[in-house]
């Protein structure tokens, strides 16, 4: 008997691959933009020189960096409603993703945010620009460009992140794995299956990243 | 006597126990060029950046027009900021946008920080490129520049916030030497066109030849101050003398 049973993977393409579709990508992208957007305004409040504001950014930072997304997931869905708050799974799980997202993206936002010369915002300034049109129109383009190698890998450890959501039982590509082979006892074939379309996924946002780092250096000295 | 477009008065700044502004006046009046020379470590650029407020002074008042800031009085961000909207300012490094094309360069002051149109913004800074010779760069990214032409653009951005004053800080010290005439006439023709200007610079020749009124300053303080040729030909103290002597002569 052979380890992987081809029609088996040819009759579990379509339902994992539908999986995929319909959890795992969505889940990706959703958490991705709110995570990145809680990212942005994490950053800034570090980078403020007011501790009211800086001092809560760090804190969220250190916690979610400091304990195991699967631990958060856990606390957000089961533990939760002890305390009278009830989140249903789909819901749980990109707020637990974004929470994730947003304190690893902050670091490489900030670190962006610092790596654009002084002289830019000095240069804005002196044409009349305040703050925040400072940030919007020289420093987040700029910062954009230097935080896309590490951004690409949180997206893409994101992928395989959302994994981790079939403990509050959203169905995803994974959770889809475990219950054909669940009925099927082919453990090697689905999960074997299921390995290939994450990676697969994470080839193709590799090679969006290359574009992306390529098209936005266009303008950048080498 | 009329007054001075701009006056700077007793301008006082440390960097810990480092004291590079000891007591400094400036008096600009409207439409002339005054350069301001010295040994580095003098303090001139300190000075070109308390005039808006790019450094903050301990004490000392500014105004330029009816502008008035007095750092001693701890102005708030939106008081440092009514000031620095009356000067332009051209850096050493040009500090262009690099993501922005040239044209974007010289009317992201008059659309994204005074909200003016566009259409006649671009109008306007597509006159100012010409006026700098760089009409057929409007298209092109600062990257694609030489030094002397970024340096260029770096003045028409300067230019289209319409400030009362330009501050050039050493505007030339980071070029090649043969790009350097290239803007050095730009600035000579903004002079004869009337503009108001400060320039930190080590160029002699176009302080004599361009600037009303030279200011040599050392350790903190204004040496010597008058026109270039009494300041640069005939100084009177034996700083400004040793000075004009290294540079001459730097061997």
């Amino acid at each position: 008997m052979s380890a992987i049973d081809w029609d088996l993977v040819r009759s579990s393409l379509w339902p994992l691959g539908r999986e995929l579709l319909r959890g795992t990508l969505p889940l990706t992208a959703v958490s991705f933009t709110l995570g990145l957007a809680l990212a942005v305004l994490v950053a800034l409040m570090r980078l403020s020189g007011n501790r009211l504001i800086s001092a809560p950014a760090r804190a969220y930072v250190s916690v979610i960096r400091g304990t195991p997304l699967l631990l958060q997931l856990f606390i957000i869905f089961f533990g939760l409603p002890s305390l009278g708050v009830t989140i249903d799974p789909w819901p749980s799980a990109i707020i637990g993703l974004s929470l994730n997202v947003g304190a690893y993206a902050s670091e490489a936002v900030r670190g962006a945010i610092l790596a654009v010369p002084r002289g830019q915002w000095e240069a804005a300034m002196t044409v009349g620009m305040g703050r925040v049109t400072t940030l919007r129109r020289v420093v987040l383009p700029q910062a954009a460009r230097i935080a896309v190698p590490s951004l690409s890998n949180t997206l893409i450890s994101l992928v395989k992140d959302t994994s981790l959501v079939a403990v509050v039982t959203v169905t995803e590509l994974l959770r889809q794995a475990q219950i054909i082979a669940g009925q099927t006892f082919e453990y090697f074939t689905l999960y074997g299956v299921a390995a290939v379309y994450y990676w697969v996924v994470s080839l193709v946002l590799s090679f969006g990243q290359t574009r992306l780092e390529t098209r936005l250096s266009r303008h950048v000295a080498a | 006597m009329s007054t001075p477009l701009l006056e700077a008065r007793g301008l006082v700044k440390s960097f810990g126990a480092n004291h590079v502004l000891r007591g400094i006046d400036v008096q600009v009046p409207a439409g002339s060029v005054t350069c301001l020379i010295g040994p580095s470590g003098s303090g001139k650029t300190t000075v070109l950046r308390s005039l808006n407020g790019l450094e903050t002074p301990e004490a000392g008042t500014v105004r330029i027009g009816d502008v008035e800031l007095d750092w001693a009085a701890r102005p708030d961000a939106r008081a440092v900021s009514r000031l620095r909207g009356q000067s332009g300012m051209v850096f050493q490094a040009h500090n262009l946008f690099p993501h922005l094309t040239v044209l974007d360069n010289v009317i992201s002051g008059p659309v994204f920080a005074q909200g003016r149109p566009s259409a006649q913004a671009q109008e306007e800074a597509r006159a100012l490129l010409t006026r700098v010779g760089l009409a057929d760069k409007a298209d092109a990214y600062p990257v694609q520049l030489s030094g002397g032409q970024q340096q260029r653009v770096g003045i028409a951005r300067a230019l289209a916030t319409k400030p009362q004053v330009v501050l050039f800080d050493e505007p030339t010290s980071a070029l090649d030497p043969e790009l350097v005439g290239e803007v050095l006439r730009v600035m000579q023709s903004l002079a004869a066109d009337g503009w108001t200007m400060v320039v930190v610079t080590h160029e002699l020749r176009f302080a004599r030849q361009v600037a009303d009124q030279v200011l040599f300053l050392d350790g903190g303080v204004v040496v010597e101050h008058g026109p270039p040729s009494e300041v640069l030909v005939e100084p009177r103290e034996a700083r400004t003398r040793q000075f004009l002597q290294r540079l001459l002569d730097p061997l």
